[in-house]
Formats: C-alpha cells, structure tokens, sequence
C-alpha cells in the first residue's frame, strides 16, 4: 500500500481545493451568462444536472490533451503519436496531419506482438482469406468454426485446465459470466481494488456483494467467517453459495495477488474461487502461464480461471477456464454465448500463433526469448527507477509499474513533459484511482531494448526532476569504486 | 403484652402526627373551588411515581455475540451448492462447425449447406474491397490495439469509422464501441441512472434488458410494439407528476426486434416522445444498413428527420459483416458517452483492422444501393413461397430481413416447442443440406415471446437457394408435424 507523507497529502489537498474553488467559480458566472442562452431543451431535464459533471468540466477538461491521444501506427515499442491542437483552451481538440515518433510506455504489449510479426501475421491474412473478417452469427447458430474450437482447446491446455469458452470481448466476459454461476442467495466477496468489468457483473447477478481489504487474506477471512455466520442479511437463512473474486497483477497497483494464502482460506470455508489473469497470462510465470505458475499454485485449485487476449497475446477477446461441467453448463446458459456476434476469426487465429510461439510449437525458441527479455526488462527498469528516487509501485516480476505523482498539477506537467522528449507515458488520476493517489503507469514491452529502456529512463528522471516526484532519496552513484582504482 | 402496649402508643402517636399533617392548612387549602383532601396529595405522589418510571430507560436483554467456538462451528456445518446445475440428460450440446467463410454458401461438418443463419444481410463476407482493406490494416497495425481509447488505443482508423458513419447517418458525431452486445448496455447506464423513469418494450433482447438492470432506474414495460399500451403507459407515469422537470424520461425500442421480427413504428412513437417529452433510444442493430431508400435506418423508411431521435446504437455485426458497434446522436450525447460510457472507458478499443472493414463496408453500400433491393425481393419470394408452410405461420414484419416462423399451434410447453423446432431444423440440414436455426434462449432471459424458426436472408442469396429453402421447410415441417 502507499504511504502518503503529510506535507504531500495537504499540498495535494490544497491544489484541488483551489482547483474546486476556481470550478465553482467559473460556474458562477456561467449561469448569469447562461440566462439569456437558453441550453436546454424546454420541458428535457438535461443529460448531467448540475454538479453530477463538475468533475469532468472544470477539472478534467484542462488536462484533457494527456489523455486519449491518437496514434498513427501499429502500438509497437515505438509508434507515432498525432499531434493535436485546441482553439478553444482545451475544450476541443483537432487531429492536425503531424505526427511524432515516440517510445512507447504505455500500450499493453507486454510479449510484443502488437505489430505484424513474422509467424503470426501471415497465417492471420490467410485466415481472414477463408472466413472472412466476421461470421455476423451467434455461436450457437452458425458462428462456430474450426478455429473456435481449436483456440478453446488451446486455451485449455495452456492454463492447465480441462477445457475453455471463448468470448469476443474481456468486459463482456466477466459481466455476462458472474450472473451464470450465482444469482440471488448468493455471495460475491471481491477484492476491493477489483476491474469495473467484475464489479458490473457482480451487479448484474443479483447476489449480495461484499468487498474485502485490498489483497489481504487475514481480511478475507474475517470476512468470511462473519458471513458464513450470519448468513444472508434479514432471513439468516443460510447463504446457497460464496464466490470469491480476484486478479492475477492489479493494473494500478503494479502488485502480485496472494493467492496461496487466499486459495489456502477459501478451501478452509469451502468457498469458490475466480481468478481474473487479464495483465498476468503470458506475462508472468516461467512458461508464461500466468500467476499460477509464478506463486506455485495448482490450477485445479482455482475453480474458475478467466483471462484475456488483449494484452499479452496482441489481439482481442477472453476466456473462462474450468472444469468440463461448469463449461457446459456455461455454454448452454450463458447470454453472451447464445447473444453475441462469435469472436472475428482473424483474431482467434492470432492468438493461437501467439500461444503456439510462447510454448515453443512453431518451432523456434522466440517464445522464451521474450518471457525471459520481459522479465529482465521488468526487474531492471523497477529496481533503476527505485535507485533514482521514484515511489514506484508493485512487485518484482511484474511489468506494470505505477509512479507515484499525487498531485493534480503534476499529472499534465509529467505527462506533456515527456511527451516532448519523445517518451508516451500514461497518466491515470480520479476516478480510476483515489483522490489524492494520481499517478503514472509504466507498461514494460518485451520488445523494448535495452537502449530503448536506457532512453526511457534518463527522459524520465529529468523529467521528475523537473516536476519534483523524487519523494525518496536517490542512491548516490558509485564513486567509490572509481576512488579505489585511482589510489591503486 | 407489655412491649405491645408502648408500640401500640408510639404508632398511634406516629399516625396522629402524619394525620395532623395531612390536615394541616396545606391539605385544607382551597384551589379554584375545589377543596384539597388529603387523598389528593397521595394522588399526586402516585403521578409523580408512575412519569418518574416512564422516564427510566426500558431493560433490553444485552446481545451476546456469537463465539469464536460458535462461529467455527457454523462455518463446518455450512455446506454450499455446487458451482454449477448438474447438465440436463439429452440436453444438445455440440453446435455445427463451419469449415469456410459464413457466405450465403458455406461448409457445415463436411458438406456444402445453404446458409440462412447468418446476418449478412448485404452478403458482404467475402467481398474483395473489405478483405483487401483489412489485409492493409492487418499489415500496417497488427491485430488489436493494444489499449482503452483513453490510453493510446485512440488509431487513426476508429477516428476515420467515427467519422463516416457520422457523415453517412447524418448526425454530427459518433463513438465506436469494441463489442456489438456491450454497446447498448454501456449506454443506458451512461444516461439513466437511479430515479430515472424508462419505458421500455417487452420484447427487447438481454443486452437491452441487461443495460436496463445496471441502470437502476424505474422500468416500466410495454406490450410488445403495442402503440396503444405505449401511449396509455407514458399517460399514466406523467400525469400529476410535478417533478418531472428533475427526472430524465427515456423510451428504450429496437427498430427491427431480434426476437419476434416485428418492426417498430418509428414516426408514432416521435409523436409519443414530443407530445410527453421523453427522449428516444433506438437500437438499430439489425435495421443499420437495411432500411430506407439507402439503407440509413428507421428514420430514414419512416422519413422522420435524424435530430428527432436522441440517441442510435447499433451493433455492427450483421449488415457491416464486421464486428463491433457505434452510438451517435448531438454532441452532447456523445461526448459524455466517452467518459462515462464503462465499455468504452474500462475495455481495449476495437481492432484496427474491423475498423477499415467498418469503412470499407459503408463505402460500399453508398456505392452500390442496389444491394438494398436485391435484398428486399429476396425478402418478399420467401414471405410468398412460405406463406402456406403447414404448421408454421410468419410472424415477423414483410420488411424484416430476419423472417421469424413460429408453430401455428403450440404444444403447451416451451421445451418441446424447442425439440419440435429443433427436429425440422436438423432434418432440413441433413436431408436437404440446408443450415437454418431455432432462436435460443437463456435462462437469464426474461423475454416472454414466443421462439422459432429464424431465417436471416442476405442479398447474396440466389432464387433457387429460396426455392430449395421453402420446399425443404415445407416438406419437412409436413412430416415432423403431422401429429399435431
């Protein structure tokens, strides 16, 4: 967890006290200019009444130019970045025809398939050539191809489970997934740093939700004993089932989850259990298979594994791994299964390359080359930021790494900043994170180089200078070493 | 004897005092006209104990909480249901696998079928222009996008898409989503939150009614495009409600309904929503790129202007034969979608190369309307050739490119409805090497229309496949429900 100094904390809290102050303010005196215009539509209550989009008018509106910016090229370890200008003091902004090219900190590309690569690209096309570039069907009706099943039995024999169902989307699967296995009488504990795509579903299921401490299994127990106890609120009755929920690597937060501990309290309370592995497959473990392999846990121990294939694998969609009755029963029942446009074939067979190149089938060793490449780049470039100075984030192994900013004024200064020297970075305030904890998040490539990483973090720790974010003492260089080869 | 005497003396000496005292001056008073006895004074001294007893706090047993031992105990005894019901016997579980592209002629388990199960309803899978683009795309970006709109998963093409669907509808700005079904349940929660009133049709499919749920709002539904109930329905919410001015009203309808066929009455309910002022949601899934002179949709048949209707979504699977979905309406409408809008917010931004595809497609049905009228006559020969299925009547609207067919007389219970369904659809695969399907439905589904046979007409399907379709229906639906 972060630990937030008290000379940070009310200097953050000033600065978005006066950015509130100037907010309203301004409101003021919109509403005498208001008076004459009228905005509305007679007798429509407007879309946002009056503080509900304070947030988003007065204060993200200033720095809207850091965020949402357009790329001209394929999201590799350097990529073009199109320019933008705003006539009207950032309220909207236009693509002008420039482009820079800049290294790439911020797209989730953490095996580096992002760009055309040289096994997977062609057997892509050749498979757009046969199916096409959709099959405009359901999977039920006539959505499912040979690729389909081949990609869920990959899947499958990737994760270490008996068998897998594919969805066209990571959102879609977590919320159409979480009301098929619980529903009213039920129990959904999550962790409370969890993905909004969990928390939807959550809330779609109509099961009762509680939420435990961030990655703290002595909370989670706690927790569970009380409502084992208590049972369901009012009746007492006692609750039918309790599904646990939580992720692989926390995209904020850079950390691993504990999940030996959390496996070890679930089995005591017999308790289900559902990983979420969004960042953590393929880029984490030694084989890639995720933060089962990293912690040494069994997968038939978590009883419902999810992931997606944005990340690590280069293309789009997620999967549910599980037991062959729970994936059944999933595939008779399941809406987005029986609803949804079935996943675009192109993209299923990306996947299967890109899976068949992490575990060495297509014939050459570039699958380990890039586990190992992006667990050297991680570690490296989180110990050399710590070494400077920066709070970083997370934990080792992981190649997410969060850095801390906290103040509001900071985040387009860090951002704009290094935008000028060639380095896109990504820069997540409220509501994504809490109030007072703004930051900025580093997403390591197995395809940065090691002059890509050097350049990354001499912009940055320039940059931090400038801005002031070296809340730690920086190590002081070695010099001794030099002193003693002079004296000898 | 003796000791009794002095006590007897000292009581009544007691008693004569307390006496005297009760008939001092005080007891003897006169107040208002009524003279004070002493029982007055005993009286009062009885109301003082009695408010001075109310006043004390009422005794409440103490709550003991429940034991560490207790507690343990509990959590042994507790025993959950299994994750998942156990599967059901007979129930279907394989579905056909397709070894080639979803054209109206494809290969299901080995053999060349007719497809009539895919929405490709201008036949563009296959179409050389889209797969040429996207091989371009796949090219130059790769396949997906590695990251949310709102960090540098913003590609030039998601702008270039935005950009001409906007132009081609007619509305000022638009906004992609990467997934066809999250669309319209991304966006009634983006607009509708707690305390707002919706009313919506029954029929509408789980995404809408799912986006319904996350809302939060009052949802009160109508018969199934059913004008009649819609306008007594928005009477009824509207009428002595003072507050309306702070409540935001919204009709929620599908043009072209997924479930039954029907079409919705676009220029009655504009008049509906001025006359209460509600806004509009219209979601256009299965009428983008099918209605109207040019294929731009409901408003366009009905010839109502784009800036009536507040807000389209539309999932771009079925016409565009790509994948994905987009929202349009003012700028308003779409600006805030792209800050508060989860699927478009939490979720990486569609892939690059159904981006081109998307554009490719518009391009060429502006360029080619004529695949509109194909489309349509090959609509009408099958509502003609099927008119006299025995068993099976036509439930869906004359226009409607999804031509729903339901039993003529239902056996009383949905599953062997389905198994009735089911049968002829799987006869008219194997013998006459015909793909047709039933509608499915899952249990989370709370539509209560009845299923059927759904057939997807696309313009790349010749007269003989129609032919070879309706013989087949007919002949097989003769034989398989001849009993009933």
């Amino acid at each position: 967890m972060v630990r937030l100094p008290y000379t940070t904390a009310l200097t953050t809290l000033f600065s978005y006290g006066l950015l509130f102050a100037f907010g309203q303010l301004r409101d003021f005196f919109r509403k005498f200019v208001d008076w004459f215009k009228a905005k509305n539509i007679k007798g429509y209550a407007p879309i946002c009444l009056g503080l509900e989009d304070f947030y988003v008018r007065r204060l993200y509106l200033r720095i809207q130019d850091c965020f949402g910016r357009p790329i001209a090229s394929a999201p590799d370890s350097w990529f073009d970045v199109v320019e933008r200008t705003s006539n009207d003091n950032n309220k909207t902004l236009q693509c002008t025809s420039n482009t820079t090219r800049c290294l790439n900190l911020g797209s989730y590309n953490y095996l580096g398939f992002a760009a055309a690569d040289e096994y997977c690209t062609p057997r892509v096309i050749e498979s757009l050539k046969k199916y096409s570039a959709s099959t405009c069907s359901v999977r039920v009706d006539g959505g499912t191809t040979k690729l389909h099943a081949e990609l869920e039995e990959l899947a499958a024999r990737f994760v270490g489970k008996p068998a897998a169902i594919l969805f066209g989307m990571g959102y879609v699967t977590n919320s159409a997934i979480i009301p098929c296995l619980i529903g009213k009488g039920g129990l959904i504990i999550s962790d409370s740093l969890n993905h909004n795509s969990i928390v939807n579903g959550a809330r779609g299921s109509g099961a009762t939700v509680r939420v435990f401490q961030h990655n703290s299994p002595a909370h989670l127990e706690e927790v569970l004993r009380e409502q084992i106890a208590g049972g369901q609120p009012r009746t007492h009755r006692p609750w039918k089932k309790i599904i646990v929920i939580v992720e692989g690597i926390y995209s904020m937060e850079g950390e691993l989850c504990k999940l030996p501990e959390i496996i070890a309290v679930c089995k005591k309370y017999k308790a289900y259990t559902y990983l979420d592995e969004a960042h953590s497959i393929g880029a984490v473990g030694q084989s890639g298979r995720g933060v089962c392999e990293l912690l040494g846990v069994d997968p038939a121990d978590v009883d419902i594994m999810m992931g997606t294939f944005t990340k690590s694998f280069g293309s789009c969609g997620g999967y549910i791994a599980a037991s062959k009755e729970i994936i059944q029963h999933l595939k008779q029942s399941c809406p987005a299964h029986l609803y949804a446009t079935s996943m675009s074939p192109p993209a299923v067979q990306q996947v299967i390359s890109a899976i068949k190149v992490i575990l060495g089938e297509d014939g050459s060793n570039r699958g380990a080359q890039k586990l190992a490449r992006i667990r050297e780049n991680s570690n490296f470039f989180r110990s050399e930021l710590k070494k400077m100075g920066f709070e970083v984030l997370g934990d080792n192994d992981s190649p997410v790494m969060p850095i801390m900013l906290y103040n509001p004024a900071k985040i387009p200064a860090f951002s704009r900043e290094c935008l000028r020297q060639k380095v896109a970075v990504v820069t997540v305030a409220f509501p994504a994170t809490p109030l007072l904890l703004a930051r900025a998040r580093i997403c390591i490539s197995a395809s940065h180089t090691r002059e890509d990483l050097m350049k990354a973090l001499d912009v940055i720790s320039r940059v931090g200078d400038l801005v002031g974010i070296k809340y730690f003492p920086a190590e002081p260089p070695k010099i001794a070493e030099a002193d003693h080869d002079k004296l000898e | 004897m003796d000791m009794a005497l002095p006590v007897v003396n000292a009581t009544a000496a007691v008693l004569a005092r307390v006496s005297a005292a009760f008939n001092a001056p005080l007891a003897r008073a006169v107040v208002f006209g009524v003279h004070i006895d002493g029982h007055l004074v005993v009286e009062g001294l009885l109301i003082a104990v009695i408010v001075f007893q109310l006043s004390r706090k009422s005794y409440k047993p103490p709550k003991k909480p429940l034991t560490e031992k207790e507690i343990d105990e509990l959590c042994d005894e507790w025993e959950p249901e299994p994750l998942c019901p156990p599967i059901k016997e007979g129930a279907r579980i394989d579905t056909p696998m397709l070894e080639s592209a979803a054209g109206p002629h494809t290969i299901v388990d080995g053999k060349e079928v007719v497809n009539f199960a895919s929405a490709n309803y201008l036949g563009l899978i296959g179409n050389e222009k889209i797969i040429d683009s996207c091989i371009g795309s796949l090219e130059k970006y790769g396949v997906g996008s590695c990251g949310p709109r709102g960090f540098y998963g913003t590609i030039d093409v998601h702008l270039d898409c935005e950009s001409k669907i906007a132009k081609f509808l007619g509305t000022p700005d638009s906004i992609l989503y990467s997934y066809g079904i999250s669309t319209i349940f991304s966006v009634i929660p983006a607009f509708c939150k707690k305390g707002d009133i919706i009313v919506a049709d029954e029929g509408v499919h789980w995404a809408v009614q799912n986006g319904l749920h996350l809302s939060r709002s009052t949802v009160v539904y109508f018969k199934h495009n059913d004008m009649a109930s819609l306008a007594s329905t928005l009477e009824k919410l509207t009428r002595g409600n003072k507050r309306a001015e702070k409540i935001r009203r919204y009709i929620v309808v599908e043009s072209i309904y997924q479930n039954s066929g029907q079409i919705a009455p676009l220029d009655e309910i504009v008049k509906l929503k001025e006359k209460y002022r509600f806004r509009v949601i219209l979601e256009e899934s299965h009428s983008f790129g099918v209605l109207g002179k040019s294929g731009r949709g409901l408003a366009e048949h009905y010839g109502v202007p784009i800036e009536k209707i507040d807000i389209i979504t539309a999932g771009m699977g079925n016409a565009l034969a790509t994948d994905g979905g987009f929202c349009t309406g003012s700028v308003r409408v779409v600006d805030h979608q792209r800050l508060s809008s989860s699927g478009y917010v939490f979720s990486a931004s569609l892939p690059p190369y159904l981006a081109s595809a998307a554009v490719s497609a518009v391009n060429y049905l502006e360029e080619n309307p004529s695949v509109l009228a194909n489309l349509r006559s090959n609509i009408a020969l099958l509502h003609k050739e099927l008119s006299d299925t025995p068993g099976l009547e036509i439930t869906s609207h004359v226009l409607s490119p999804i031509v729903f067919l339901k039993l003529k007389k239902s056996t009383g219970s949905p599953t062997t409805d389905l198994d009735l369904l089911e049968t002829i659809a799987d006869k008219v695969l194997k013998e006459d090497s015909v793909f047709i399907v039933t509608s499915k439905k899952s249990n989370l589904d709370r539509c209560k229309l009845p299923i059927g046979i759904r057939l997807f007409v696309s313009a790349g399907h010749t007269e003989s496949d129609i032919s070879r379709l309706s013989s087949s229906l007919k002949r097989v639906s003769a034989s398989v429900l001849s009993d009933y």
